[in-house]
């Protein structure tokens, strides 16, 4: 029996282990459930074979052929501490948390993070963990759970709803604007152990309501454990969500798939921020349903060593003026390699479309690499778009004019590090998140590392 | 032509020695031999046609990578210019005005200036400046060389236009304060505005501490900025030198009388 064989047998056993689990579920549930569970028997997990476009530059047989421990055993034997999760993640007293340990909600740690009365509170915004929110909340979930991140979409969405266990949801009744920052915080605790977690979320933004949501996944022992992500975000007429996505498991396998809906006149703000994963798949699909909607989909994916991030990023035009923006950037040092796809769709009769896509990267070191192809498929006669893609080394001629006025080499280059960082994270509007996330990006790059002008 | 400083010191060596420069750029030798003096107090323009190699002088001088220096020598102040990094020679009072400066995205001018005067202080051992005396300081300049507030919280240079990109040059020039000014084809693109903005913030530069060597095409700045020295570039050589006179001959009769002059001298 081949490794790749034996690893399906575990999702197998793992799998059926869980029946006395399901059998307590809503049926809908674990019809759902079961159904994705033969779906992923029947597909397995992608490959890099011809004509598959999607998987072309990364390779997933790393996590096909390796077995991991499923998280099936409930919580570990010991719960991270706060001060674990402080120092790995984005921490603000005023943020409202919601802590996951291996892909299950721990009600002791999100109390515990919050150590203050969160600012304004939750405004009648609902958070809770799905298992939960399925208990109280079930016509909602009903409703919007699946319905955007099909299982059927691949292996790994397929995987994640068979082990659909437990996961986030938020809420928020139209007309809300919730003042407190949401702060889902994934946390991978496997005790030196390679495991599997599958988190999902869910958010529902009701019409004319606003909240943001910081969706955080982290990893405490740094074995190459797999996260099997899966989020959803609905958009209901007028809503406006700002989503942070920050991908800081180190040394994980990260698949994750976001599905946003838009209705009418809604958006959607999103800033993607990856350094952890030694390979993370980030695909990300916006549909523009209604008129007037618009998004703004921000990325910066700083990589070292032989990380490798894919960003597969689709936005679906649907319905006329609506409006996208797609502004990733890449910082890549050592041998890591960026792999940025997906297409920018603009169906017949989206007539003012107005979409533009780009991709920067700077390389640090030769021996780093990107395969960067925005595409754009376009059957509407009256649109504007346009895409770009660059890749670079730090420019010699402004490393030059820095010197010239005293800055040493490395100080120079840790400027323009930072410049470049800048027009992705200056985006980023909570001001503890982007502090820290201005800080993480230096420290990725241990090598551009110089003491701070006081 | 010695000189004492105020502070006692004595300056009766030169500030700039070159001796018989020969640069290239590629393959392509540029500079040929040059030779210049340059004495604290003074200032230098050096003028010549189009590819005669001032801004080649200009960029050697300062370090910039991609120029070969293949023969000659740079003294200043007696030590070898040409061992010296880009950044320690500014350090050491080298300042170069490009003539095309580059965007920074993402870098403020302000956090920029104040590294870089961090960066030359703490080389003359000066004390390090609070946030608050260097905003100050960089905000007095700034409103001398009319630069509107706006642009020094911006992006070094980003979205800026030609006129404000040489402003923020002689912005940087008289923040940083250096010794040794190199202005290469500042006046280059200005209007006659922004030029006379430009040359005031150069004059108020000039001092008996100071020298300047300033590269140009055009007579047209030395209306404004009264050289103590013209020199005239051909072929990576200087071949006549003169008071400020001699620019004002060029100005009407063009270089090829020069050149003419220059060959039949060699006849």
């Amino acid at each position: 029996m081949t490794q790749a064989l034996a690893a399906y047998d575990t999702y197998l056993s793992d799998f059926q282990a869980l029946t006395p689990e399901l059998d307590r579920q809503p049926e809908w549930l674990r019809d759902l459930r079961r159904r994705a569970f033969a779906h992923f028997q029947e597909v397995g997990f992608p490959t890099a074979r011809k004509g598959n476009e999607p998987w072309k530059y990364t390779n997933v047989g790393s996590i096909a052929e390796r077995r991991f421990a499923s998280a099936s055993g409930g919580p570990p034997d010991r719960e991270p501490a706060v001060e674990d999760l402080e120092a790995v993640a984005p921490w603000c007293t005023v943020w409202h948390e919601a802590v996951f340990v291996n892909g299950r909600y721990s009600p002791g740690l999100s109390a515990s993070a919050a150590t203050h009365e969160p600012k304004g509170g939750l405004r009648g915004a609902v958070v809770l963990s799905l298992q939960e929110a399925i208990a109280s909340h079930e016509d909602l979930v009903r409703e919007h759970l699946g319905r955007y991140a099909r299982y059927d979409h691949d292996g790994f969405t397929a995987l994640n709803a068979a082990f659909l266990r437990d996961g986030a949801f938020v809420y928020v009744p139209d007309g809300q604007e919730i003042p407190t920052h949401i702060h889902l915080l994934f946390v991978t605790a496997g005790a030196g152990e390679p495991m599997a977690t599958y988190p999902r979320t869910l958010i529902v933004a009701g019409r004319q309501s606003k909240v943001t949501v910081i969706e955080t996944y982290v990893s405490l022992d740094g074995a190459p454990c797999f996260t099997d992500p899966v989020t959803e975000i609905a958009l209901n007429e007028g809503a406006r969500v700002d989503h942070y996505r920050l991908l800081l498991d180190a040394g994980a396998y990260h698949i994750g798939t976001s599905r946003v809906h838009q209705d009418r006149d809604s958006s959607f703000a999103s800033l993607s921020f990856a350094t952890g994963p030694a390979l993370a798949r980030n695909d990300f699909q916006v549909l523009l349903d209604a008129p007037g909607a618009s998004c703004f989909l921000r990325g910066l994916y700083v990589t070292t060593g032989s990380q490798h991030i894919d960003n597969y990023l689709n936005i679906d035009h649907a319905q006329p003026h609506c409006t996208s923006r797609l502004y990733y950037k890449g910082i890549l040092d050592d041998e890591s390699r960026a792999v940025f796809g997906g297409t920018v769709l603009v169906r017949p009769g989206a007539d003012k479309t107005d979409a533009y896509q780009e991709d920067k990267n700077l390389l640090l070191s030769d021996r780093a690499e990107v395969d960067s192809k925005p595409s754009l498929e376009i059957y509407a006669d009256d649109v504007k778009c346009g895409h770009g893609a660059t890749a670079g080394a730090i420019a010699d001629e402004a490393l030059f004019y820095m010197r010239s006025r005293g800055l040493d080499e490395q100080t120079a280059r840790v400027f323009l590090i930072k410049g470049f960082a800048s027009e992705v994270l200056d985006a980023v509007q909570p001001e503890p998140l982007r502090h820290w996330l201005e800080e993480k990006t230096m420290r990725v790059l241990p090598r551009f590392t110089v003491e701070a002008p006081a | 032509m010695a000189k004492v400083s105020p502070g006692g010191k004595n300056h009766s060596r030169p500030l700039l020695e070159v001796r018989n420069l020969h640069a290239a750029a590629g393959e392509a030798e540029i500079l040929r031999g040059l030779d210049l003096t340059v004495n604290l107090g003074e200032v230098h323009a050096i003028m010549g046609p189009n590819g005669s190699g001032k801004s080649t002088l200009a960029n050697v001088l300062a370090g910039r990578p991609g120029y070969r220096v293949t023969e000659g020598t740079v003294a200043y102040e007696g030590q070898d210019l040409l061992k010296m990094a880009p950044d320690v020679r500014a350090r050491k009072g080298i300042f170069l005005a490009f003539q095309y400066p580059v965007e920074l995205p993402g870098i403020r001018n302000r956090e920029f200036l104040r590294t870089a005067l961090e960066a030359v202080r703490q080389h003359r051992g000066e004390p390090k400046l609070a946030v608050r005396e260097f905003n100050k300081l960089l905000d007095e300049k700034a409103k001398a060389v009319g630069f509107e507030p706006d642009l020094v919280k911006r992006n070094v240079n980003e979205g800026f236009s030609g006129g404000e990109k040489k402003r923020n040059e002689i912005l940087q020039l008289s923040v940083l304060d250096p010794v040794l000014a190199l202005l290469d084809e500042t006046d280059s693109g200005l209007d006659i505005d922004a030029l006379k903005i430009v040359a005031e913030g150069v004059n108020r530069f000039r001092s008996p501490q100071k020298a300047i060597v300033l590269v140009t095409h055009y007579q047209r700045i030395l209306n404004y900025i009264t050289p103590d020295y013209v020199h005239v570039l051909m072929d990576g050589r200087i071949v006549k030198s003169g008071g400020r006179e001699l620019a004002l001959e060029l100005e009407a009769k063009g270089y090829e009388w020069v050149r003419e002059a220059v060959a039949a001298a060699a006849k």
